[in-house]
């Protein structure tokens, strides 16, 4: 029923800077970002394609916002602060293989649940702030970082994790400002991330989320 | 190939393709600082035969660790919270009790006697036995004593796991006594945050509903600094609002469990904001005034 656009499919072109594995589809009338996999969170669906809603998902908004995120499609990823699987199943859903971190018990249990019909998923019950704690398990030179975590010290999470990254790799990052500190003026938080950030990566692009995401920063970096 | 040991190889060092248990055991408890390519060392170390099965191996054994993982972490659920916090206080209330009727006995005979547990503990480590009855009972006071405290550290670090952010506002103990209270966190969850601000005052609130006394401001979230640190007349406010932001935690803990940092700054700065009313607390306080009355 839905109406497919033809560009959706050719993909090489005009605006679109959409890694392969991600189209734009038509859902109830309005086009919105998709991947092709299993339901997760109850988004609507067109035959194999499911809906990715970026007011539910940084990177979503992140590509919804047409920053150059570097993503192809097919590379293997970390993400860090999975949390219920929301967006690291559509990450699946593109992506090669997928290393899921979340700390949180309650959540990763709804993320087995996404991790199950996807069997390059791999989910960790481990804190990103302890690399040291499944560098036995994720392997080395992934091609891209994704981290959401929402934690004091977000900058930090990303160098820690560093050493995962290949050399020509991305980091992309969502930095919510108010788990750096609730009072400060988000703009503040920002630039003190970025300027944490610099010891270890050069940061290639960042735009505020608020469309989607109030007091949000997306942040594309590549490894220093 | 199987002299690698956990630590220093991947996870898969030394195991036996399919072995889920032992691979559970190696993801869980396994460190190392770098990674490396496992996938190509896997298959080197002939644990798989191509990186494709490889990362099948992987999938089912991350799988079957973190769904095991996550059944223990949340095992450690509510319902034992609630055992745990109602039989420590159990034991300190029988400790007390024992203690008052030891301290009784021993005054008939040693006017010197002392008092408490403080005093069990001295009558059950004396070394020359005057009264083996005497300090038969003080031993068993001081052993519930410690059963209490074992108790009190289990709740300690089982809330966190349990409920985070309740834990991160209440500390843990507080946490647990409410949970406790409601009957469980999916109960305390759905209270409305008028009914957790007076938990425990039970007594006090039907009192005022059979309609021969005030309401009572508060329950056992009196024992919270928010609350006690307050200057009397603004006990109400502090009271009600940290009784909202306890129910805000509750209903995160039990729906999503997320740690929410921003919580604990949203309710310090709620309360330092109640406080500086009556000057309780910092004079430096904020300066941004309005108030929710």
């Amino acid at each position: 029923m839905a109406r497919k656009r033809p560009t959706a499919i050719l993909e090489v072109g005009t605006m679109s800077n959409l890694p392969s594995g991600v189209e734009r589809h038509q859902f109830d009338g309005t086009e919105r970002l998709a991947t092709r996999g299993n339901p997760v969170y109850g988004e609507p669906t067109d035959g194999e394609w499911r809906a990715w809603d970026p007011h539910r998902s940084k990177l979503g908004a992140m590509c919804e916002l047409g920053m150059e995120t570097g993503l192809e499609g097919g590379e293997t990823a970390l993400y860090l602060g999975a949390a219920s699987g929301t967006t690291v199943s559509h990450v699946a859903d593109f992506a090669g293989p997928t290393y899921a971190v979340e700390f949180a018990p309650r959540p990763t249990r709804d993320l087995l649940s996404a991790a199950e019909s996807r069997p390059r998923l791999f989910p960790l019950l481990a804190d990103a702030r302890k690399p040291e704690t499944y560098a036995h398990v994720v392997e080395a030179d992934v091609d891209v970082i994704i981290q959401d975590v929402a934690t004091r010290g977000q900058a930090r999470v990303a160098l820690e994790n560093r050493r995962f990254l290949a050399d020509d790799g991305h980091l992309l990052l969502a930095v919510k400002a108010r788990s750096e500190d609730v009072t400060s003026d988000p703009n503040a938080v920002f630039a003190e991330v970025r300027a944490d950030l610099e010891d270890g990566y050069v940061v290639l692009d960042s735009r505020r989320l608020d469309d989607y995401h109030a007091d949000h920063l997306g942040i594309v970096a590549r490894p220093r | 190939m199987t002299d690698d040991s956990a630590t220093d190889a991947g996870w898969y060092g030394g195991l036996e393709p399919g072995d889920l248990e032992a691979a559970a055991d190696a993801i869980e408890s396994g460190t190392r600082e770098q990674p490396a390519d496992w996938p190509t060392l896997a298959v080197e170390a002939d644990f798989a035969s191509s990186p494709e099965e490889y990362y099948d191996r992987l999938h089912e054994a991350t799988m079957a660790t973190t769904r095991q993982a996550v059944r223990e972490r949340e095992g450690a659920d509510d319902r034992q919270l609630v055992h745990t916090v109602r039989a420590m206080d159990d034991c300190e209330r029988t400790a007390n009790e024992l203690a008052e009727r030891l301290a009784e006995w021993a005054g008939s005979v040693d006017p010197e006697a002392g008092t408490g547990i403080e005093y069990a503990r001295t009558i059950a480590a004396r070394e020359d036995s005057q009264n083996p009855r005497l300090e038969s009972l003080a031993t068993r006071i001081r052993s519930l004593a410690e059963e209490a405290d074992e108790l009190r550290e289990y709740i300690e670090r089982q809330t966190p796991t349990i409920a985070p952010n309740l834990a991160g506002l209440a500390g843990p103990v507080l946490a647990a006594r409410l949970i406790s209270l409601a009957g469980g966190l999916e109960s305390l969850a759905k209270k409305p945050s008028g009914t957790v601000q007076v938990l425990g005052a039970e007594d006090a609130l039907f009192a005022h509903l059979r309609g021969h006394a005030p309401s009572p401001k508060h329950g056992i979230i009196y024992t919270h600094d928010a609350v006690r640190g307050t200057h009397p007349a603004d006990r109400g406010s502090a009271a009600r609002a940290l009784a909202g932001k306890l129910s805000i935690a509750a209903r995160i803990d039990h729906y999503s469990g997320e740690l929410n940092p921003e919580l604990e700054a949203d309710l310090a700065e709620r309360i330092e904001t109640i406080q500086a009313r009556h000057g309780t607390k910092t004079a430096d306080g904020d300066t941004r005034g309005g108030d929710d009355e």
